[in-house]
């Protein structure tokens, strides 16, 4: 199977960094909202695509994979490197579906919360595994990070 | 209490998008998680109730211009990784510059200074 799901990486974050992140997605919302409110929907609207979350997810992709191969007696640095990397790359094709959650919210607001919200929230993991989907046809052949890290 | 609640619910909606990043190999495809709309979804549903749609509909506007810088952030990120070999802490708060610049070089040019 392409996607799958690997429970044992639960075990590899530490209570700490499921606190770091609620901290800083609390943030991250809460300094959306204060913009919106002293500067107007225009300049709080580009907050709601503030990468907060992603500096943070891929520096703990990072210190794992590095852990994981130092503990094996490798040097882990540069394994830790490209997975932060790849976490990245995958965030960029995810950003392209977000704007499809921007557009699906802009357009469909007049009617409503649940056509906007609802419709937004289904579009965008379907458009992000169809991206994903497809960058793995355009990559047969190509260069860039390696996908066999797990 | 209006911040509390965005606080709680924001850094709630985060987590399960985090953990769901975790969860998931390979990791491009879980990479797809940092770019969730999980701060959205939380804003955008306390708007609607408190501001109405119209309002909404500007953020949802401004929020696309940001994704765009977003996808801007994500290839620089990605290159200083790969071509100059910065660990992840230092290219992506580096990197913040260009989301920085990218979202209010495009709100100038497709909002003006509204």
């Amino acid at each position: 199977m392409i996607v799958r799901i690997k429970w044992s990486a639960l075990q590899q974050t530490h209570g700490y960094e499921y606190l770091v992140r609620f901290a800083l997605g609390g943030l991250a919302t809460l300094l959306a909202g204060v913009i919106a409110d002293r500067f107007g929907p225009e300049t709080g609207g580009l907050l709601l695509a503030f990468p907060a979350i992603l500096c943070a997810s891929a520096t703990l992709v990072e210190k794992h994979e590095r852990d994981r191969k130092t503990r094996q007696g490798l040097k882990g640095a540069e394994r830790g490197r490209r997975a932060a990397a790849l976490d990245a790359t995958g965030a960029g094709w995810g950003s392209l579906a977000l704007a499809t959650f921007a557009i699906a919210i802009w357009r469909l607001a007049p009617y409503g919360i649940l056509p906007a919200l609802g419709f937004a929230s289904m579009l965008w993991p379907l458009v992000a595994a169809g991206l994903f989907f497809f960058r793995r046809k355009l990559r047969r052949g190509g260069r860039g990070p390696r996908e066999s890290l797990t | 209490m209006d911040y509390v609640i965005r606080f709680l619910a924001g850094g709630a909606v985060v987590s399960i998008f985090a953990v769901l990043g975790d969860l998931l190999r390979p990791k491009s495809f879980a990479g797809l998680f940092g770019a969730a709309p999980s701060v959205a979804l939380v804003t955008l549903a306390l708007a609607f109730s408190k501001q109405g749609p119209a309002y909404v509909a500007t953020e949802g506007r401004s929020m696309l211009l940001g994704s765009l810088a977003l996808t801007l952030y994500s290839i620089v990120v990605c290159q200083l990784l790969i071509r100059l070999r910065a660990s992840a802490l230092a290219a992506s708060v580096c990197a913040m510059m260009v989301w920085f610049a990218g979202a209010l070089s495009f709100k100038l040019l497709f909002l003006g200074l509204a």
